[in-house]
């Protein structure tokens, strides 16, 4: 039965995606809101890069539930029930952050009220996204027939707190990590020397809590512990992938401050590639320890292969689509250095 | 209150909220392709003017519209687990492929906005054309689902299990064809009454000067031509619709119209209030054979009633009602919007009295009622079922708790945003006043 795991394979790439494109999204947001008083520069480059990119970020979103639902309604049955109250919340949030991120680039006096939104919001929903995971390892869901989530152990477990730490770590790290590589793009060398400060700060933080967040695993999820012993060597490339990484940013440049952030970004990418697959490589076939396998959720094996199709169709007309979008905004010197007007406008 | 109704609640809600964004993102993106082509055509500055500020509208409204179709896609799996849970099975493919549609629909909006001044004018017509497919073709992708939910079709239900799944057979269900041209006809209509609506405001207040009328004036025919047509076409797409619930869906039907007893020449009840005690709609007037010719096609055809079904699985009643106000709504649309029309070509020096812009700033407001009561009538009649005949609403909905509160804070948050939307929408557009946009001399660049 290799049909759920290429599905829940495919599901991977979505939430990868979505983590990578995420946190980055959010994080840019908390930059804005962190150097809004002193360092306009920073924030105006955060600003910039939102602008065209949340709305593609989001749909990342929908594709994650709506993939979700297509290859394991089963999964979509007993997640919509248990997580109800997180999701909820996050839908707010994330309503009243893409509203404001709107409505400032039409009104200049939200701004500073955006600032803030998209700061707090850009801390509270990765936070509540990511703690959905240790809740997943098993343990947190109580009743019989009518299931639901146990808040406070959930709340006293640690593994929860080391978990969201480690998601902010990361998101914060990778959303300076490239904004860094943003600000060389564009030839702002000012902003570039904030992010990268704050990448140089960030990278050891980030591993401690991805090492602490194993760590507590290993009480609560001994089962989990175990598959991951037998993908090591993922684990140990993810780590040797993050070290050259890290390293990247004291690499020569021909600009005036050290650090090639291109490369820093794509093998960070590539390090968070592998330890998020060999983290749900262990996971497997577990979707909610130990309630839901995959093979249980799993979706009508002809609805599978159309979804296929229709993943290949999409993904056919999608590509050249985001090539001319990534040509337009993330290489056209002309936006990335933002002439003022422009930036009024829309 | 128990939880099936609070689901209910907050999820129509949600999606009456949704469908006021949705169907002007479906109806507006096709006016500014419109003037986009208008302005290539004509080489009229007007035009460019017009759908740089028509885009800029929508992007305010796009803003409510992504996060609140976040609401909804996410909501549905929260709210109607064991609904999901075979729609996964059965019906995903739509929904993934307007996952698709949705992208290229942001993508290329973004380029249309953000690169506006980078393009060339044949390059963005092209790319407001690719948004307004985009959003089409979502408005279609949704609608299958909800078809589906009307006339099931590409499964069996066996005992609980979903067997025999034919994806194929399911998107092209009994009612899909015709629902899908209706959703798209209103929502072209809706969101040219809405430019209607505005333009005829506009119009109606004495301070603008000449340039800033002949602007309005401009919009104001466009958008009614694209509205008239719309509408026009709408009613004719009524007479297949009623004639498909008529093979499918007799019980909606019968509903609709208040007609209680089977019968040959079975007579249009308009307005009235149907009562199931006398089995008759009261206080209506009924024209004879009327329902049989639009059912059927012959003024003496059979149309079922009410009666032939159990009475436990009948919509509530008033659904009669939404039907006659949703009809109402279309025909006197169609009727002020022929009359501007004729007048403006009759009387072409005069332009258009005071009483009749007022009549035509009606149009809009009245338009989304229609779209408003149209889905709610389309949705409560076919209660107590999610999927007819297949899965009642109380097996769909979820079993958790904590609903009440969920409502509250969902609530709140509508009620903030059309709040704050209308004052973006108001604070925009008296910043940047249409004179100053017209008189700008550096012609394309925006």
């Amino acid at each position: 039965m290799t049909e759920p795991y290429i599905a829940i394979l495919i599901i991977w790439v979505f939430l990868f995606v979505y983590a990578i494109a995420g946190s980055i999204d959010f994080g840019a947001g908390f930059w804005a809101m962190y150097y809004s008083d002193r360092e306009t520069s920073a924030t105006v480059l955060a600003n910039r890069y939102l602008s065209p990119s949340w709305e593609v970020t989001n749909v990342f979103l929908v594709l994650l539930v709506i993939a979700l639902v297509g290859f394991f309604p089963g999964a979509a049955f007993y997640m919509g029930t248990l997580m109800i109250l997180p999701f909820s919340l996050v839908l707010i949030l994330l309503t009243i952050r893409s509203a404001f991120m709107v409505f400032s680039f039409t009104v200049k006096k939200y701004t500073k009220a955006l600032v803030y939104i998209s700061g707090i919001t850009g801390l509270l929903i990765p936070a509540l996204m990511i703690a959905v995971l240790p809740v997943s390892i098993g343990g947190f869901i109580g009743g019989g027939e009518q299931q639901y989530i146990l808040f406070n152990e959930t709340l006293a477990s640690p593994a929860v707190y080391t978990h969201v730490g480690f998601g902010l770590a990361t998101e914060l790290f990778l959303s300076a990590l490239l904004l860094s590589d943003y600000a060389r793009e564009a030839g702002e060398e000012k902003a570039y020397a904030i992010y990268r400060k704050n990448a140089v700060f960030l990278g050891p933080v980030t591993l401690l809590f991805a090492v602490t967040a194993l760590l507590t695993l290993i009480p609560e999820a001994p089962w989990m512990v175990e598959s991951m012993v037998d993908v090591w060597y993922l684990f140990a490339l993810s780590l040797i992938a993050a070290v050259i990484g890290y390293s990247s940013l004291w690499w020569p440049s021909k600009s005036a401050a050290p650090g090639r952030p291109r490369a820093g970004v794509l093998l960070i990418v590539l390090q968070f590639g592998l330890a998020s697959f060999a983290y749900g490589y262990s996971h497997m076939p577990y979707i909610l320890y130990p309630d839901l396998t995959i093979q249980d959720a799993f979706t009508d094996p002809v609805m599978f292969r159309w979804l296929l199709y229709g993943y290949g169709g999409g993904l056919a007309i999608l590509i050249p689509a985001f090539y001319i979008f990534w040509r337009l905004f993330m290489k056209d010197k002309r936006y990335l250095q933002g002439k003022p007007e422009e930036e009024n406008q829309y | 209150m128990d939880s099936v109704l609070l689901s209910r609640m907050l999820f129509g809600t949600s999606m009456a909220f949704h469908i006021i964004f949705a169907t002007l993102g479906v109806g507006v993106t096709l006016m500014i392709f419109f003037a986009e082509l208008m302005h290539w055509i004509r080489k009229d500055r007007d035009y460019g003017v017009m759908a740089k500020r028509w885009t800029k509208g929508f992007a305010i409204l796009l803003g409510v519209a992504i996060p609140s179709g976040t609401i909804v896609g996410v909501m549905l799996s929260l709210l109607w687990p064991g609904f999901m849970e075979i729609v996964g099975k059965v019906i995903a493919v739509p929904f993934q492929i307007e996952i698709f549609a949705f992208f290229l629909e942001a993508v290329f909006m973004s380029i249309y906005v953000y690169a506006a001044d980078r393009l060339s004018s044949v390059m963005r017509i092209i790319s407001v054309a690719v948004v307004a497919f985009g959003a089409s073709s979502s408005a279609v992708l949704i609608n299958i689902a909800h078809s589906w939910m009307n006339t099931p079709a590409g499964f069996q239900l066996t005992d609980g299990r979903v067997t025999d799944v034919d994806p194929w057979a399911a998107v092209l269900n009994a009612s899909m064809p015709v629902t899908s041209k209706h959703v798209l006809a209103t929502a072209y209509m809706t969101g040219a009454f809405v430019l209607v609506s505005i333009a005829a405001y506009r119009l109606l207040r004495k301070a603008s000067s000449d340039a800033e009328r002949t602007y309005h004036k401009k919009g104001l025919m466009l958008a009614l031509a694209v509205a008239l047509l719309a509408s026009i076409y709408t009613a004719a797409n009524g007479h297949d619709t009623a004639k498909m619930l008529h093979n499918e869906m007799p019980l909606k039907l019968a509903a609709a119209e208040g007609l209680f007893e089977t019968q040959a020449s079975a007579p249009l009840a308009i307005m009235g209030i149907p009562d199931p005690e006398q089995e008759a709609v009261v206080g209506g007037i009924e024209i004879p054979g009327m329902l049989s010719w639009l059912a059927t096609g012959s003024t003496d055809g059979v149309v079922q009633g009410l009666n032939d079904f159990p009475q436990d699985e009948w919509p509530p009643l008033f659904v009669h009602t939404l039907f006659n106000l949703m009809v109402g709504i279309g025909f006197s649309l169609i009727g002020i919007a022929g009359f501007a029309l004729l007048w403006s070509i009759f009387f072409r020096k005069r332009g258009f009295p005071a009483w009749l812009l007022i009549l035509l700033i009606a149009t809009g407001p009245l338009s989304m009622l229609g779209i408003e009561f149209g889905w709610i009538f389309s949705c409560v009649a076919r209660q107590p079922w999610t999927i007819y005949g297949i899965q009642l609403t109380s097996n769909a909905a979820t079993q958790s708790g904590n609903i009440g509160i969920l409502f509250i804070l969902f609530i709140t948050l509508y009620i903030v945003l059309l709040v704050l939307t209308s004052l973006v929408l108001k604070y925009f557009f008296s910043r940047n006043p249409l004179q100053r946009e017209l008189t700008v001399s550096n012609g394309e660049a925006f």
